[in-house]
């Protein structure tokens, strides 16, 4: 009886959490999915009144901005995934695997970016920017969204090289395989998964950066979240919404991909907090 | 090549790029606090902006609110995230469902949700029509200030929605790393439920999402994103305060602007260090 009980109550406490976490997560993301297609829906109406494609007529239109900035935001986001990858990988096998001096010192000056506010140093370093001819340019952007992703990169990555066994290396090249395909053919698939994982974050870091872009792109870079936010200020709902749900894409097609490697095993999550 | 030349090749690059930009901007960031950027037209070096900001009403405010919203959700991130993740530990109907979408907000982008969170709970939002319809309020006015308000509940709700999920995994992967043995044993030796979890699960959960709870925290007290669209010009936080200082177009407010970005980088800089001795002491007591 009072084990009948007692599962009665653990049941119907998990029916609520898990309840609780399918409406808490779905739920704020649904009035924008509406607003992407309504035409007028005031207070207090429960559904628009009609719907309407303005928003996705504006965004299609080649003068509006939208596909440049969308351009902008993914050759942004793909170059700074790309320099992540070179640098961070061989970074993360460093402090992953090797047992070195000043070690604490090395990890506490990658990791001081995830501490300290990024907006903080890209404010100094702005006049400097200026000087270079890297302020207001796509290339000084990329430069400072690697302050982000960097850390996040080869923090995850020494995750993964943290649970890598050398031996392999070792057999391979003890049956005659030279550096190059010991690399190709037994480090690079062993590694893969962490740096695909890795590189999906890094991308989605660089994609939502709003702030670093407006001070080194001096609001002649523009974004999508520049646009996001600029219509967002101005009060257009229908465009902010559908232009919110473009935004949302890359998130949903890696979450799909990576979600089996979040679940719980993978390492390095130090850098989510950034995203 | 020896280990040292290894180890020291495979770092360089990493950290060249993040010394010269990150250390390089902090610098340069300080020198323009003091008043000292020659490039620039600033040549006498002074504590004027330091001054200015510690007598400055407003940065008090926005220092108080900043640190509210950063510990009201820090609270609320860890205590979430050790329930879910306790209750995402059992085998339910619908679990595959829920786990896919409890990591969802993790990848969300931060504007993403702040929208939808300012069209949710805003006075003319999703749930002030529901109310209104339900007959709970007669008029949007009624409704309760949930974003742009004093206390930041909206940054706070974004904060907890992004930032659950984050620490909720690490939790997971603890109690899948330490399995149900310790747990059992506690029981076994007659400690209920609350007992067991009080003074076996806990003290192993704590330190395992510390440094990650540090993170989240900096990010909360330094971000920009969310508070600019969901919170009230004044008082504002620190970020945002410091930016408009920095945006305004007389140019003399500038080493204000980052007499701000210092501060608010010592400030974390000390918490992670109060935070390390902290850990090396409760570890040096085992």
């Amino acid at each position: 009886m009072e084990n009948v009980k007692q599962n009665n109550s653990r049941n119907a406490l998990l029916f609520i959490i898990g309840l609780g976490i399918i409406i808490g997560v779905i739920v704020p993301i649904v009035p924008q999915l509406v607003w992407a297609v309504s035409h007028r829906w005031a207070f207090p109406d429960l559904l628009p009144e009609a719907m309407s494609g303005r928003a996705w007529k504006y965004i299609a239109n080649p003068n509006s901005k939208v596909l440049s900035a969308t351009l902008n935001s993914l050759v942004i986001a793909i170059c700074v995934t790309v320099i992540s990858i070179l640098v961070g990988v061989p970074a993360g096998k460093a402090l992953g695997m090797y047992k070195f001096k000043a070690k604490g010192a090395i990890e506490l000056i990658i990791l001081s970016p995830s501490i300290i506010p990024p907006l903080a140093v890209t404010m100094g370093m702005q006049v400097i920017f200026i000087r270079m001819g890297l302020s207001d340019t796509i290339f000084g952007v990329i430069l400072v969204h690697l302050i982000p992703t960097i850390p996040y990169m080869t923090v995850s990555m020494a995750g993964v090289f943290a649970n890598y066994d050398p031996a392999y290396e070792e057999q391979a090249r003890s049956l005659g395989a030279g550096t190059v395909k010991t690399f190709f053919l037994i480090t690079l698939p062993t590694i893969f998964p962490g740096i695909v994982t890795g590189a999906m974050f890094a991308f989605l870091i660089s994609w939502g950066q709003y702030i670093l872009t407006i001070i080194i792109g001096g609001g002649r870079v523009i974004t999508l979240p520049l646009l996001l936010f600029s219509f967002a200020s101005s009060g257009d709902f229908t465009l902010t919404s559908a232009l919110s749900i473009i935004f949302l894409l890359p998130s949903i097609i890696i979450l799909v991909i990576t979600s089996k490697y979040l679940s719980g095993q993978s390492s390095g999550m130090g850098g989510f907090g950034n995203i | 090549m020896t280990n040292r030349a290894r180890v020291s090749l495979l770092l360089a690059p990493s950290l060249i790029i993040l010394c010269v930009l990150f250390f390089g901007g902090f610098l340069l960031g300080i020198m323009q606090s003091l008043n000292y950027m020659p490039m620039i037209g600033l040549d006498s070096p002074n504590f004027e902006a330091y001054k200015m900001m510690f007598t400055d009403e407003q940065f008090f405010q926005s220092l108080l609110l900043t640190l509210w919203i950063s510990i009201v959700t820090t609270v609320l991130v860890i205590v979430l995230s050790i329930v879910s993740a306790l209750a995402l530990r059992n085998t339910f109907v619908g679990k595959r469902l829920v786990n896919f979408l409890y990591q969802f907000p993790i990848t969300v982008p931060y504007v993403v949700i702040t929208i939808g969170t300012l069209f949710l709970f805003s006075q003319s939002g999703s749930v002030a029509r529901i109310a209104y319809n339900m007959g709970i309020i007669s008029d949007q006015s009624m409704f309760p200030e949930l974003v742009n308000d004093k206390f930041g509940l909206g940054i706070i709700f974004v904060y907890v929605w992004k930032q659950v999920p984050f620490i909720g995994v690490i939790v997971l992967s603890i109690l899948q790393s330490m399995g149900n043995n310790f747990e059992e044993l506690a029981r076994s030796l007659g400690a209920n439920k609350w007992q067991s979890f009080r003074h076996v699960l806990l003290p192993i959960i704590i330190p395992g999402i510390l440094p990650a709870s540090i993170i989240t925290f900096a990010y909360t007290f330094g971000s920009y994103e969310v508070p600019f669209l969901l919170g009230r010009p004044y008082p504002a936080v620190l970020s945002i305060l410091a930016y408009r200082l920095y945006d305004n177009v007389d140019l003399n407010a500038r080493p204000e602007a980052m007499a701000m970005a210092v501060f608010m980088t010592a400030f974390l800089v000390v918490l992670v260090f109060l935070y390390k001795k902290l850990l090396n002491k409760a570890s040096g007591r085992d």
